[in-house]
Protein backbone atom coordinates (compact mmCIF):
# COMPACT_ATOMS: atom_id res chain seq x y z
CA UNK A 1 0.00 0.00 0.00
CA UNK A 2 1.27 3.60 -0.68
CA UNK A 3 1.84 5.37 2.33
CA UNK A 4 0.54 9.22 2.15
CA UNK A 5 1.60 12.48 4.18
CA UNK A 6 -1.50 14.18 3.64
CA UNK A 7 -4.78 12.32 4.27
CA UNK A 8 -7.26 12.09 1.67
CA UNK A 9 -11.11 12.42 2.91
CA UNK A 10 -14.04 11.14 0.71
CA UNK A 11 -17.25 12.20 1.35
CA UNK A 12 -20.65 9.87 2.45
CA UNK A 13 -23.60 12.01 1.53
CA UNK A 14 -25.82 9.50 2.74
CA UNK A 15 -27.05 5.68 4.31
CA UNK A 16 -30.17 3.78 3.57
CA UNK A 17 -30.37 0.29 5.11
CA UNK A 18 -33.67 -1.91 4.94
CA UNK A 19 -34.59 -4.78 6.07
CA UNK A 20 -37.41 -6.74 3.94
CA UNK A 21 -39.70 -9.11 6.22
CA UNK A 22 -39.90 -12.42 4.09
CA UNK A 23 -41.41 -15.38 6.44
CA UNK A 24 -42.72 -17.51 3.32
CA UNK A 25 -39.78 -17.18 1.79
CA UNK A 26 -37.87 -18.67 4.29
CA UNK A 27 -38.43 -22.36 3.05
CA UNK A 28 -36.12 -21.32 0.06
CA UNK A 29 -33.47 -20.47 2.23
CA UNK A 30 -30.43 -22.80 1.85
CA UNK A 31 -30.11 -24.66 4.55
CA UNK A 32 -34.46 -24.94 5.38
CA UNK A 33 -34.98 -26.17 1.42
CA UNK A 34 -32.60 -28.85 2.10
CA UNK A 35 -33.90 -30.20 5.66
CA UNK A 36 -37.57 -29.84 4.81
CA UNK A 37 -36.83 -31.95 1.65
CA UNK A 38 -35.19 -34.68 4.15
CA UNK A 39 -37.65 -34.36 6.95
CA UNK A 40 -41.29 -32.87 5.93
CA UNK A 41 -42.40 -32.98 9.65
CA UNK A 42 -40.29 -29.94 9.78
CA UNK A 43 -42.21 -27.55 7.58
CA UNK A 44 -45.12 -27.11 10.08
CA UNK A 45 -42.53 -26.69 13.14
CA UNK A 46 -41.01 -23.74 11.20
CA UNK A 47 -45.00 -22.23 9.70
CA UNK A 48 -45.72 -22.18 13.51
CA UNK A 49 -42.14 -20.21 14.63
CA UNK A 50 -42.52 -17.75 11.92
CA UNK A 51 -42.64 -13.76 13.11
CA UNK A 52 -45.57 -11.64 12.11
CA UNK A 53 -44.41 -8.88 10.41
CA UNK A 54 -45.25 -6.32 13.78
CA UNK A 55 -42.90 -8.60 15.34
CA UNK A 56 -40.08 -8.43 12.99
CA UNK A 57 -40.34 -4.60 13.36
CA UNK A 58 -40.49 -4.12 17.12
CA UNK A 59 -37.11 -6.32 17.27
CA UNK A 60 -34.71 -3.90 19.00
CA UNK A 61 -31.75 -4.94 16.65
CA UNK A 62 -33.93 -4.41 13.75
CA UNK A 63 -34.71 -0.89 15.15
CA UNK A 64 -30.95 -0.76 15.68
CA UNK A 65 -30.36 -1.49 11.97
CA UNK A 66 -32.50 1.45 10.84
CA UNK A 67 -32.01 4.02 12.60
CA UNK A 68 -34.51 4.19 15.75
CA UNK A 69 -32.30 2.82 18.28
CA UNK A 70 -28.01 3.15 18.79
CA UNK A 71 -26.31 0.28 19.34
CA UNK A 72 -24.76 1.46 22.90
CA UNK A 73 -28.90 1.55 23.53
CA UNK A 74 -29.61 -2.32 22.59
CA UNK A 75 -26.72 -3.33 25.07
CA UNK A 76 -28.88 -1.64 27.67
CA UNK A 77 -31.91 -3.30 26.56
CA UNK A 78 -33.45 -6.91 28.64
CA UNK A 79 -32.77 -9.91 26.42
CA UNK A 80 -34.05 -12.01 25.07
CA UNK A 81 -34.71 -9.06 22.90
CA UNK A 82 -37.35 -10.94 21.01
CA UNK A 83 -39.52 -11.68 24.14
CA UNK A 84 -39.03 -8.09 25.23
CA UNK A 85 -40.09 -5.72 22.17
CA UNK A 86 -40.05 -2.31 22.26
CA UNK A 87 -43.62 -0.54 22.68
CA UNK A 88 -44.36 1.68 19.65
CA UNK A 89 -41.62 0.66 17.25
CA UNK A 90 -42.24 1.73 13.74
CA UNK A 91 -41.49 0.24 9.78
CA UNK A 92 -39.16 3.73 9.43
CA UNK A 93 -36.23 4.81 10.68
CA UNK A 94 -33.43 7.45 10.80
CA UNK A 95 -31.58 5.93 8.09
CA UNK A 96 -33.93 2.86 6.89
CA UNK A 97 -37.04 1.12 6.75
CA UNK A 98 -38.84 -2.38 7.41
CA UNK A 99 -40.48 -3.45 3.90
CA UNK A 100 -43.54 -6.26 4.15
CA UNK A 101 -43.50 -9.51 2.41
CA UNK A 102 -46.39 -8.23 0.26
CA UNK A 103 -44.30 -5.13 -1.23
CA UNK A 104 -41.03 -7.48 -1.59
CA UNK A 105 -43.41 -9.19 -4.16
CA UNK A 106 -44.59 -6.16 -5.85
CA UNK A 107 -41.03 -5.25 -5.66
CA UNK A 108 -39.88 -8.37 -7.27
CA UNK A 109 -42.30 -8.40 -9.69
CA UNK A 110 -40.80 -4.56 -11.08
CA UNK A 111 -37.75 -6.14 -11.07
CA UNK A 112 -38.71 -8.62 -13.22
CA UNK A 113 -37.82 -7.91 -17.26
CA UNK A 114 -38.64 -11.61 -18.63
CA UNK A 115 -42.21 -12.27 -17.33
CA UNK A 116 -41.14 -14.83 -14.86
CA UNK A 117 -43.16 -13.24 -11.49
CA UNK A 118 -46.56 -13.35 -11.36
CA UNK A 119 -48.72 -12.31 -8.84
CA UNK A 120 -52.44 -13.68 -7.95
CA UNK A 121 -54.94 -10.56 -9.84
CA UNK A 122 -57.23 -10.79 -6.89
CA UNK A 123 -54.43 -10.85 -4.44
CA UNK A 124 -52.99 -7.76 -6.01
CA UNK A 125 -55.78 -5.88 -6.11
CA UNK A 126 -57.50 -6.90 -2.42
CA UNK A 127 -54.15 -5.54 -1.32
CA UNK A 128 -52.03 -2.78 -3.44
CA UNK A 129 -53.48 0.54 -3.02
CA UNK A 130 -51.27 1.96 -5.85
CA UNK A 131 -53.07 0.82 -9.26
CA UNK A 132 -50.12 1.96 -11.40
CA UNK A 133 -47.65 -0.23 -10.07
CA UNK A 134 -50.52 -3.01 -11.78
CA UNK A 135 -48.74 -2.12 -15.10
CA UNK A 136 -45.42 -3.49 -14.00
CA UNK A 137 -46.79 -6.84 -12.52
CA UNK A 138 -47.71 -9.58 -14.67
CA UNK A 139 -50.83 -10.81 -13.11
CA UNK A 140 -52.98 -14.21 -13.56
CA UNK A 141 -55.76 -16.25 -12.08
CA UNK A 142 -55.22 -18.21 -9.14
CA UNK A 143 -55.76 -21.31 -11.76
CA UNK A 144 -52.89 -19.94 -13.76
CA UNK A 145 -50.55 -19.82 -11.31
CA UNK A 146 -51.20 -23.46 -10.20
CA UNK A 147 -50.86 -24.70 -13.45
CA UNK A 148 -48.07 -22.68 -13.39
CA UNK A 149 -46.68 -24.35 -10.52
CA UNK A 150 -48.29 -27.84 -11.79
CA UNK A 151 -44.96 -27.19 -14.41
CA UNK A 152 -42.56 -26.27 -12.20
CA UNK A 153 -42.70 -22.53 -11.33
CA UNK A 154 -41.38 -21.91 -7.72
CA UNK A 155 -44.50 -20.80 -5.41
CA UNK A 156 -44.32 -17.46 -3.72
CA UNK A 157 -46.63 -17.86 -0.46
CA UNK A 158 -48.37 -15.21 1.78
CA UNK A 159 -50.04 -16.71 5.03
CA UNK A 160 -49.23 -20.32 3.56
CA UNK A 161 -51.94 -19.08 1.01
CA UNK A 162 -50.92 -19.30 -2.83
CA UNK A 163 -50.51 -15.72 -4.62
CA UNK A 164 -47.81 -15.68 -6.91
CA UNK A 165 -44.87 -18.03 -8.67
CA UNK A 166 -41.78 -17.50 -9.82
CA UNK A 167 -40.88 -19.81 -13.41
CA UNK A 168 -37.22 -20.55 -14.59
CA UNK A 169 -35.30 -18.61 -16.77
CA UNK A 170 -33.98 -21.77 -19.32
CA UNK A 171 -35.50 -25.16 -19.21
CA UNK A 172 -31.92 -26.84 -18.53
CA UNK A 173 -29.51 -23.94 -17.49
CA UNK A 174 -29.98 -24.95 -13.52
CA UNK A 175 -27.95 -21.39 -12.94
CA UNK A 176 -31.46 -19.94 -14.24
CA UNK A 177 -33.33 -22.17 -12.55
CA UNK A 178 -36.75 -20.33 -10.67
CA UNK A 179 -34.64 -20.84 -7.09
CA UNK A 180 -31.53 -19.41 -8.35
CA UNK A 181 -33.11 -16.72 -9.97
CA UNK A 182 -35.75 -15.65 -7.09
CA UNK A 183 -32.47 -15.38 -5.06
CA UNK A 184 -30.85 -13.02 -7.86
CA UNK A 185 -34.44 -10.96 -8.18
CA UNK A 186 -34.16 -10.59 -4.41
CA UNK A 187 -31.04 -9.39 -4.21
CA UNK A 188 -31.30 -6.87 -7.16
CA UNK A 189 -35.07 -5.95 -5.85
CA UNK A 190 -33.55 -5.11 -2.17
CA UNK A 191 -30.92 -3.23 -3.38
CA UNK A 192 -32.77 -0.79 -5.80
CA UNK A 193 -35.25 0.03 -2.70
CA UNK A 194 -32.36 0.91 -0.29
CA UNK A 195 -30.56 2.74 -3.02
CA UNK A 196 -34.29 4.63 -4.23
CA UNK A 197 -34.95 5.30 -0.42
CA UNK A 198 -31.55 7.08 -0.32
CA UNK A 199 -32.08 9.07 -3.49
CA UNK A 200 -35.53 10.66 -2.05
CA UNK A 201 -34.33 10.92 1.57
CA UNK A 202 -31.63 12.81 0.19
CA UNK A 203 -33.97 14.45 -2.33
CA UNK A 204 -31.00 13.57 -5.18
CA UNK A 205 -32.09 12.86 -8.80
CA UNK A 206 -30.80 9.34 -9.57
CA UNK A 207 -29.18 11.24 -12.79
CA UNK A 208 -26.85 12.94 -10.80
CA UNK A 209 -25.38 9.81 -9.90
CA UNK A 210 -22.37 8.28 -12.12
CA UNK A 211 -21.70 4.70 -11.17
CA UNK A 212 -23.07 2.01 -8.99
CA UNK A 213 -21.33 -0.47 -7.47
CA UNK A 214 -23.12 -3.68 -6.27
CA UNK A 215 -21.25 -6.12 -3.55
CA UNK A 216 -23.81 -8.38 -3.44
CA UNK A 217 -23.32 -11.97 -3.22
CA UNK A 218 -25.29 -13.66 -5.71
CA UNK A 219 -23.83 -15.80 -8.32
CA UNK A 220 -25.62 -13.50 -11.83
CA UNK A 221 -25.19 -15.60 -15.38
CA UNK A 222 -25.63 -18.22 -17.37
CA UNK A 223 -23.95 -21.73 -17.46
CA UNK A 224 -20.96 -20.59 -19.37
CA UNK A 225 -21.07 -17.68 -17.55
CA UNK A 226 -21.68 -18.52 -13.80
CA UNK A 227 -21.41 -15.49 -11.42
CA UNK A 228 -20.24 -13.33 -14.45
CA UNK A 229 -22.18 -10.70 -12.50
CA UNK A 230 -22.96 -6.90 -12.86
CA UNK A 231 -25.83 -6.79 -10.86
CA UNK A 232 -25.26 -3.17 -10.18
CA UNK A 233 -25.82 -2.10 -14.11
CA UNK A 234 -29.40 -3.93 -13.58
CA UNK A 235 -29.66 -1.87 -10.01
CA UNK A 236 -29.17 1.33 -11.73
CA UNK A 237 -31.62 0.99 -14.59
CA UNK A 238 -34.65 0.01 -12.17
CA UNK A 239 -33.56 2.92 -9.35
CA UNK A 240 -33.54 5.17 -13.04
CA UNK A 241 -29.92 5.59 -13.06
CA UNK A 242 -30.11 6.97 -16.48
CA UNK A 243 -26.39 8.07 -16.78
CA UNK A 244 -24.83 5.52 -14.83
CA UNK A 245 -22.71 2.84 -15.49
CA UNK A 246 -21.92 0.10 -12.69
CA UNK A 247 -19.79 -2.75 -12.51
CA UNK A 248 -19.56 -5.12 -9.28
CA UNK A 249 -17.28 -6.27 -6.47
CA UNK A 250 -16.91 -9.52 -4.73
CA UNK A 251 -14.67 -10.83 -1.35
CA UNK A 252 -17.41 -12.70 0.35
CA UNK A 253 -18.34 -10.68 3.71
CA UNK A 254 -15.67 -8.15 2.71
CA UNK A 255 -17.08 -7.05 -0.02
CA UNK A 256 -18.67 -4.07 1.13
CA UNK A 257 -15.91 -2.17 2.36
CA UNK A 258 -13.78 -2.95 -0.69
CA UNK A 259 -17.03 -1.95 -2.75
CA UNK A 260 -16.56 1.50 -0.74
CA UNK A 261 -12.50 1.85 -1.34
CA UNK A 262 -13.18 1.28 -4.93
CA UNK A 263 -15.54 3.98 -5.22
CA UNK A 264 -13.88 6.28 -2.82
CA UNK A 265 -10.91 5.87 -5.53
CA UNK A 266 -13.14 6.32 -8.50
CA UNK A 267 -13.78 9.71 -7.24
CA UNK A 268 -10.15 10.09 -5.50
CA UNK A 269 -8.75 10.05 -8.75
CA UNK A 270 -11.63 11.97 -10.70
CA UNK A 271 -13.15 9.52 -12.67
CA UNK A 272 -16.39 10.23 -11.01
CA UNK A 273 -18.25 12.44 -9.50
CA UNK A 274 -20.30 9.88 -7.35
CA UNK A 275 -21.13 6.33 -6.98
CA UNK A 276 -23.43 4.60 -4.82
CA UNK A 277 -22.28 1.36 -3.03
CA UNK A 278 -25.22 -1.05 -3.03
CA UNK A 279 -25.41 -4.49 -1.11
CA UNK A 280 -28.92 -6.89 -1.66
CA UNK A 281 -30.50 -9.31 0.64
CA UNK A 282 -29.14 -12.74 0.52
CA UNK A 283 -32.48 -14.97 0.36
CA UNK A 284 -29.70 -18.44 0.61
CA UNK A 285 -28.98 -17.24 4.12
CA UNK A 286 -32.82 -17.60 5.22
CA UNK A 287 -33.35 -19.57 7.64
CA UNK A 288 -29.85 -20.91 8.23
CA UNK A 289 -29.92 -21.73 12.12
CA UNK A 290 -33.41 -22.24 12.21
CA UNK A 291 -33.17 -25.73 13.34
CA UNK A 292 -30.99 -24.36 16.60
CA UNK A 293 -34.09 -21.80 16.91
CA UNK A 294 -36.74 -24.79 16.50
CA UNK A 295 -34.92 -26.43 19.64
CA UNK A 296 -34.32 -23.47 21.84
CA UNK A 297 -38.05 -22.52 21.07
CA UNK A 298 -37.23 -19.31 19.60
CA UNK A 299 -38.63 -17.67 17.29
CA UNK A 300 -37.27 -18.00 13.19
CA UNK A 301 -35.13 -14.78 13.52
CA UNK A 302 -33.56 -14.94 10.19
CA UNK A 303 -36.69 -13.89 8.33
CA UNK A 304 -35.09 -10.66 6.91
CA UNK A 305 -33.56 -9.89 3.91
CA UNK A 306 -30.83 -7.01 4.59
CA UNK A 307 -30.17 -4.55 1.67
CA UNK A 308 -27.79 -0.69 2.20
CA UNK A 309 -27.04 2.20 -0.04
CA UNK A 310 -24.45 4.33 0.14
CA UNK A 311 -23.61 7.20 -1.47
CA UNK A 312 -20.13 8.74 -1.65
CA UNK A 313 -18.63 12.24 -3.57
CA UNK A 314 -16.05 15.15 -3.05
CA UNK A 315 -15.34 15.43 1.28
CA UNK A 316 -16.97 18.40 2.71
CA UNK A 317 -15.11 20.31 5.16
CA UNK A 318 -16.26 19.58 9.03
CA UNK A 319 -18.37 16.13 7.35
CA UNK A 320 -17.91 12.51 8.48
CA UNK A 321 -15.34 10.92 5.44
CA UNK A 322 -13.98 8.11 4.05
CA UNK A 323 -9.76 9.07 5.25
CA UNK A 324 -9.02 6.75 1.42
CA UNK A 325 -5.36 6.69 2.65
CA UNK A 326 -6.13 4.68 5.98
CA UNK A 327 -7.49 1.70 3.71
CA UNK A 328 -5.64 -1.71 4.23
CA UNK A 329 -5.89 -4.70 2.83
CA UNK A 330 -5.08 -8.29 4.25
CA UNK A 331 -2.05 -9.73 1.87
CA UNK A 332 -1.34 -13.09 0.96
CA UNK A 333 1.99 -13.29 3.26
CA UNK A 334 -0.40 -12.44 6.48
CA UNK A 335 -2.06 -16.07 6.62
CA UNK A 336 -5.09 -16.81 7.88
CA UNK A 337 -4.86 -16.22 11.79
CA UNK A 338 -7.18 -13.91 13.56
CA UNK A 339 -4.34 -12.10 15.43
CA UNK A 340 -2.76 -11.69 11.72
CA UNK A 341 -5.77 -10.05 10.44
CA UNK A 342 -6.14 -7.96 13.52
CA UNK A 343 -2.47 -6.43 12.88
CA UNK A 344 -2.90 -5.87 9.20
CA UNK A 345 -6.16 -4.47 9.21
CA UNK A 346 -6.03 -2.38 12.65
CA UNK A 347 -2.34 -2.14 13.70
CA UNK A 348 -0.67 -1.71 10.49
CA UNK A 349 -2.87 0.58 9.07
CA UNK A 350 -3.51 2.77 12.38
CA UNK A 351 0.74 2.88 12.37
CA UNK A 352 0.85 4.43 8.94
CA UNK A 353 -0.89 6.96 10.25
CA UNK A 354 0.65 7.75 13.28
CA UNK A 355 -2.10 6.67 15.55
CA UNK A 356 -2.01 3.25 18.05
CA UNK A 357 -5.01 0.43 18.36
CA UNK A 358 -5.89 2.84 21.87
CA UNK A 359 -6.67 5.89 18.98
CA UNK A 360 -9.82 4.75 17.74
CA UNK A 361 -12.87 5.54 19.63
CA UNK A 362 -15.12 3.30 17.93
CA UNK A 363 -14.61 -0.52 16.16
CA UNK A 364 -16.93 -1.73 13.00
CA UNK A 365 -16.19 -5.16 12.72
CA UNK A 366 -19.03 -7.79 11.73
CA UNK A 367 -21.55 -7.24 13.59
CA UNK A 368 -24.13 -10.53 13.48
CA UNK A 369 -26.67 -10.78 16.17
CA UNK A 370 -25.20 -13.08 19.22
CA UNK A 371 -28.90 -13.94 19.79
CA UNK A 372 -29.24 -15.67 16.43
CA UNK A 373 -25.58 -17.25 16.62
CA UNK A 374 -25.02 -18.11 20.01
CA UNK A 375 -27.68 -20.78 20.13
CA UNK A 376 -26.44 -22.96 17.31
CA UNK A 377 -22.84 -22.38 18.92
CA UNK A 378 -21.42 -20.17 16.44
CA UNK A 379 -20.29 -17.69 19.23
CA UNK A 380 -20.87 -13.88 19.70
CA UNK A 381 -18.87 -13.40 16.68
CA UNK A 382 -18.10 -9.05 17.63
CA UNK A 383 -17.22 -9.47 20.70
CA UNK A 384 -14.80 -12.28 19.63
CA UNK A 385 -13.22 -9.77 17.46
CA UNK A 386 -13.28 -7.19 19.94
CA UNK A 387 -11.33 -9.38 22.46
CA UNK A 388 -8.96 -10.08 19.20
CA UNK A 389 -8.44 -6.28 18.94
CA UNK A 390 -7.56 -5.81 22.59
CA UNK A 391 -5.64 -9.21 23.19
CA UNK A 392 -3.54 -7.34 20.75
CA UNK A 393 -3.39 -4.11 22.66
CA UNK A 394 -2.07 -6.18 25.63
CA UNK A 395 0.65 -7.38 23.57
CA UNK A 396 2.10 -4.52 22.29
CA UNK A 397 1.53 -2.91 25.60
CA UNK A 398 -0.97 -0.36 24.51
CA UNK A 399 -3.28 -1.86 27.90
CA UNK A 400 -2.91 -3.68 30.56
CA UNK A 401 -4.46 -7.49 30.62
CA UNK A 402 -7.32 -6.58 32.92
CA UNK A 403 -8.15 -3.62 30.89
CA UNK A 404 -9.32 -5.54 28.27
CA UNK A 405 -13.04 -6.03 29.08
CA UNK A 406 -13.00 -1.75 29.54
CA UNK A 407 -11.48 -1.52 25.72
CA UNK A 408 -14.27 -4.03 24.77
CA UNK A 409 -16.93 -2.37 26.16
CA UNK A 410 -15.81 1.39 25.11
CA UNK A 411 -14.81 0.83 21.62
CA UNK A 412 -17.03 -1.86 20.57
CA UNK A 413 -20.66 -2.73 20.56
CA UNK A 414 -23.28 -5.40 20.73
CA UNK A 415 -23.85 -6.98 17.66
CA UNK A 416 -27.47 -6.24 15.68
CA UNK A 417 -27.12 -7.19 12.43
CA UNK A 418 -28.76 -10.44 10.68
CA UNK A 419 -26.89 -13.35 9.38
CA UNK A 420 -27.03 -12.50 5.96
CA UNK A 421 -23.32 -12.68 4.43
CA UNK A 422 -22.02 -9.25 3.70
CA UNK A 423 -24.72 -7.26 5.18
CA UNK A 424 -23.48 -7.33 8.92
CA UNK A 425 -19.68 -6.50 7.40
CA UNK A 426 -18.67 -3.44 9.23
CA UNK A 427 -20.77 -1.16 7.04
CA UNK A 428 -23.75 -1.84 8.41
CA UNK A 429 -22.68 0.51 11.62
CA UNK A 430 -21.92 3.69 8.91
CA UNK A 431 -25.43 5.06 9.55
CA UNK A 432 -24.65 5.28 13.41
CA UNK A 433 -21.17 6.30 13.04
CA UNK A 434 -22.20 9.49 10.78
CA UNK A 435 -24.59 10.38 13.92
CA UNK A 436 -21.81 9.84 16.62
CA UNK A 437 -19.29 11.84 14.90
CA UNK A 438 -21.75 14.91 14.30
CA UNK A 439 -22.26 14.66 17.80
CA UNK A 440 -19.05 14.69 18.82
CA UNK A 441 -19.53 11.57 20.46
CA UNK A 442 -16.43 10.09 18.71
CA UNK A 443 -13.84 11.39 17.11
CA UNK A 444 -13.36 8.55 14.87
CA UNK A 445 -14.40 4.84 14.02
CA UNK A 446 -12.25 2.07 11.89
CA UNK A 447 -14.32 -0.10 10.00
CA UNK A 448 -12.86 -3.82 9.61
CA UNK A 449 -14.11 -6.45 7.35
CA UNK A 450 -13.42 -10.02 6.92
CA UNK A 451 -14.46 -12.56 3.59
CA UNK A 452 -14.18 -16.33 3.94
CA UNK A 453 -12.45 -17.09 1.00
CA UNK A 454 -12.10 -21.02 1.89
CA UNK A 455 -15.46 -21.58 1.30
CA UNK A 456 -15.42 -21.56 -2.54
CA UNK A 457 -12.61 -24.08 -2.55
CA UNK A 458 -10.10 -22.02 -4.39
CA UNK A 459 -7.50 -21.10 -1.79
CA UNK A 460 -7.23 -21.59 1.97
CA UNK A 461 -6.80 -18.06 2.45
CA UNK A 462 -9.21 -15.38 4.64
CA UNK A 463 -9.69 -12.09 3.44
CA UNK A 464 -10.58 -8.26 4.67
CA UNK A 465 -10.24 -4.89 4.47
CA UNK A 466 -10.31 -1.25 6.44
CA UNK A 467 -10.41 2.00 6.49
CA UNK A 468 -10.98 5.01 8.95
CA UNK A 469 -13.83 7.57 8.81
CA UNK A 470 -13.63 10.60 10.70
CA UNK A 471 -14.50 14.28 9.80
CA UNK A 472 -12.74 15.65 7.02
CA UNK A 473 -9.59 18.68 8.49
CA UNK A 474 -10.84 22.22 8.44
CA UNK B 1 -0.63 -42.11 23.18
CA UNK B 2 -1.81 -39.79 20.63
CA UNK B 3 0.46 -41.23 18.03
CA UNK B 4 -0.77 -42.89 14.39
CA UNK B 5 -4.27 -41.72 14.97
CA UNK B 6 -6.37 -40.75 12.72
CA UNK B 7 -8.02 -36.96 13.23
CA UNK B 8 -10.76 -34.72 11.05
CA UNK B 9 -9.60 -31.28 11.96
CA UNK B 10 -12.52 -28.31 11.91
CA UNK B 11 -11.41 -24.81 11.68
CA UNK B 12 -13.13 -21.82 11.95
CA UNK B 13 -12.96 -18.83 10.77
CA UNK B 14 -12.87 -16.68 13.82
CA UNK B 15 -10.59 -18.94 15.32
CA UNK B 16 -7.44 -21.20 14.58
CA UNK B 17 -7.92 -22.18 10.45
CA UNK B 18 -8.11 -25.73 9.75
CA UNK B 19 -4.43 -25.94 8.24
CA UNK B 20 -3.31 -24.48 11.05
CA UNK B 21 -4.91 -27.15 13.50
CA UNK B 22 -3.78 -30.05 11.06
CA UNK B 23 0.22 -28.90 10.86
CA UNK B 24 0.08 -28.81 14.83
CA UNK B 25 -1.41 -32.37 14.80
CA UNK B 26 0.26 -34.13 12.08
CA UNK B 27 3.78 -32.81 13.93
CA UNK B 28 2.53 -34.83 17.33
CA UNK B 29 2.08 -37.80 15.07
CA UNK B 30 -1.68 -37.76 14.47
CA UNK B 31 -2.75 -38.74 10.96
CA UNK B 32 -5.28 -36.19 9.66
CA UNK B 33 -7.14 -37.32 7.08
CA UNK B 34 -9.79 -34.19 6.24
CA UNK B 35 -9.05 -30.83 7.54
CA UNK B 36 -11.01 -27.59 6.18
CA UNK B 37 -11.88 -24.70 7.73
CA UNK B 38 -15.74 -23.20 7.85
CA UNK B 39 -17.54 -20.04 8.78
CA UNK B 40 -20.49 -20.79 10.49
CA UNK B 41 -22.03 -17.62 9.89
Amino acid sequence: MVESAKPSYIGIEGVFYSLTHAPDLVRYGSKPSRELRANTTLEQRLKNQLRSFSAATAYAPHQVYIGNITPAELGNLSKPWYDNLPQGALPKGRFGDIVDQESLYGLLGQADQFNLVTVSERWFWDRMTKPPESKQLRLKSFAEIESLCHKGALPLYSDEKLVGCIEAGHAEDVNLSADVLLENLAAKATAAHALKSLLSALKMDPNHVDFLISCSEEAIGDRYNRGGGNLAKAIAEQVGCENASGSDVKAFCAGPLYAMIHGASLIQSGVCNRVAVVAGGSLAKLGMKFESHLKKGMPILEDVLGSFAVILSAAKTGEPCIRLDSAAFHPVRAGASPQAMAEYLAEKALAKLGMKLTDVDRYAVELHNPEITVPSGSGDVPRTNYLTLAALAVMRGQIKKDQMEDFVRARGMVGYAPTQGHIPSAGVYLGHALDALRNNEIKNALFISKGSLFLGRMTQLSDGCSFLVEKSEK
Amino acid sequence: MLNGKKVIAIGERDGVPGPVIAECLEGAGLEVVFQVTECFV
